[in-house]
């Protein structure tokens, strides 16, 4: 626990050591600053059937942050120890492969967090200025940033899988990018699904992203994608672990 | 300390290292001798448990470096080649995060974290970012990196490659300092740096060890150990019948007038088997000749290395290390 711990710090500190983080926050405050903007403008328009928090939670611009922002945060945690060879010190201290492989999730599942943390003030300031809720209900702030931190966690533990087969950084990401990307916009393939409330159509709706957004920005939760999404976390690490591992017969 | 049998390893079709046996005793410094791609830093990542082997045994203080890793590892401090570091932390804070992961505890970290650093003369870079350092003091931030938790071993890969004169001799007498506490087993090509600074030398070319010994003993089963030399500076009335007395000797080969001033004649002898030298100063005792010189060039570390791992000598009977 106390090696978990020690490595978990240091994944935590290097990420903030080194301008990446800052320069992916800056940016992801841009982009969600901008959806919020848009979000709130619709509002002067007329009365509308999304709240706030559903429509900030759904748009183009949000989802287009959201899926770059896994290449850029889990690209460089093993294929930089790889490349530059501090893969070997690390590796010649007592310490467990999986002991690595979980410090490097949870630091960077820590770092995500940490980057959505200032998108609630939005919503505070929101709230102060028109003493109004930017949502339906209590639960939709809720539904809205667990779903965010579910999706958060099976998308990293990809990166890691993908940063764990390859000591180029670009790979990494490319192939990250690749598997989310299908993974994503799988769901958005119910058209394909011919008529409404056919089990292909139903099967398409649980696995995508956005409908599972629309939902939990509503406060309405769903224990299925919960499921799917723990499972497909723990299939990763568990890939990412092998992979990490067989980076011992390969070199 | 150290203890390998039998290892293998290959990348692909080539072998690395070819069953490999040595040992290294406790408190020895035994310095890992051979050309590039000898299998040196292959076997040292083998000894760490960084790469796994495809036969044989090591076993690290008593664990096996393979089946009990953790605890072997945790006995070894290693220097690997070219001492990667995370360039964005600072050398008092790797220290003290290697230290942590080493399983130093807590309330000690900072005291030995103020050892290394005394020990490896950093204290005043303390506070500066690792990517900003000079090869030198990075090599130093590795070195207290792999003192940091006391470890019984140190396996030290090329620990001067890479620094200037100035700096080399540091870490060499650094190293020496560290003898007293700790076993060690190095790795270099540069000869006279194994010559300084270790006990016991294992010479080792393409994958095989192909000597061991301390630099002394090398030199003699090498066979060169008077580098077929051996000058002699007598006062004789006669060169010629004096070069035929010399030639009829024991241990003799062949000997040759290589120049003469006055009465004086120098003579070089090259050796048969075993030293000409006391045979030659009774020879002079019997025919009073007078003496002025008698001498035999010892050869290099340099010319040992070089007979064993070109195979010219290398038939010749190599001490077999008694403890493997």
């Amino acid at each position: 626990m106390r090696i978990l711990w020690t490595l978990w710090k240091r994944e935590v500190a290097s990420a903030f050591q080194t301008p990446m983080a800052w320069v992916i926050l800056f940016f992801l405050l841009l982009v969600t600053g901008f959806n919020f903007y848009a979000g709130v403008t619709v509002l002067n328009h007329g009365p509308t059937e999304v709240t706030v928090v559903e429509s900030f939670f759904n748009t183009i611009f949000f989802w287009f942050a959201f899926l770059l922002l896994f290449p850029l945060l889990t690209m460089r945690l093993f294929s930089e120890e790889y490349r530059s060879g501090t893969i070997e010190p690390l590796m010649t201290a007592p310490v467990r492969d999986s002991q690595v492989v979980m410090a490097k999730f949870l630091g960077v599942l820590f770092l995500y967090s940490v980057l959505w943390l200032p998108t609630g003030l939005y919503f505070a300031i929101f709230w102060w200025q028109t003493h109004l809720s930017a949502a339906g209900a209590l639960g939709a702030y809720f539904g809205s940033y667990f779903l965010l931190f579910l999706m958060g966690m099976f998308y990293l533990s990809l990166g890691c899988l993908c940063s764990s087969m390859t000591r180029h950084q670009i790979t990494a990401a490319v192939m990250t990018f690749a598997l989310i990307s299908l993974f994503f916009l799988t769901g958005l393939l119910s058209f394909l699904a011919g008529h409404t409330g056919s089990f292909m159509q139903g099967i398409t709706i649980m696995f995508s992203p956005i409908d599972q957004m629309t939902q939990f920005s509503r406060g309405i939760f769903d224990s299925r994608p919960v499921i799917w999404y723990l499972a497909m976390t723990a299939l990763c690490l568990f890939l990412t672990l092998q992979s990490f591992q067989a980076r011992r017969w390969r070199s | 300390m150290i203890s390998v049998k039998g290892l293998t390893k290959s990348y692909g079709s080539t072998d690395a290292v070819r069953d490999l046996s040595f040992s290294v005793d406790r408190g020895e410094v035994v310095g890992f001798l051979g050309p590039n791609g000898a299998g040196k830093s292959t076997t040292m990542k083998i000894l760490c448990g960084y790469l796994p082997a495809d036969a044989g045994e090591v076993s690290i203080a008593g664990f096996n470096i393979f089946s009990q890793s953790l605890k072997a590892r945790s006995r070894i401090g290693y220097l690997p080649e070219n001492v990667p570091l995370y360039p964005e932390m600072r050398v008092g804070e790797y220290l003290a995060y290697r230290a942590a992961l080493k399983g130093v505890r807590s309330r000690r970290i900072a005291e030995k974290v103020e050892d290394a650093l005394q020990l490896c003369n950093l204290g005043h870079v303390q506070r500066q970012i690792i990517g900003t350092l000079s090869k030198g003091y990075r090599q130093r931030v590795g070195l207290a990196d792999a003192l940091v938790n006391e470890p019984d071993i140190l396996i030290l890969d090329e620990p001067t490659i890479g620094l200037d004169p100035g700096q080399i001799r540091e870490v060499r007498s650094l190293i020496k300092g560290l003898a007293t506490r700790h076993t060690i087993l190095l790795s270099s090509h540069i000869l006279s740096e194994v010559e300084m600074t270790c006990s016991r030398v294992l010479i080792l070319n393409k994958g095989q060890i192909v000597a061991t010994g301390t630099p002394a003993e090398l030199r003699e089963s090498s066979g060169l150990s008077l580098s077929g030399v051996v000058r002699l500076e007598v006062q004789v009335p006669d060169a010629g019948a004096t070069l035929k007395a010399l030639q009829e000797l024991p241990h003799v080969a062949s000997a040759s007038l290589v120049g003469r001033t006055g009465e004086w004649s120098t003579y070089e002898i090259i050796p048969s088997a075993g030293d000409p030298r006391p045979v030659l100063f009774e020879e002079a005792v019997r025919r009073a000749w007078k003496l002025r010189e008698l001498s035999a060039r010892e050869s290099s570390l340099e010319e040992v290395f070089t007979s064993f791992v070109t195979g010219g000598t290398a038939q010749v009977s190599l001490s077999e290390d008694p403890r493997s």
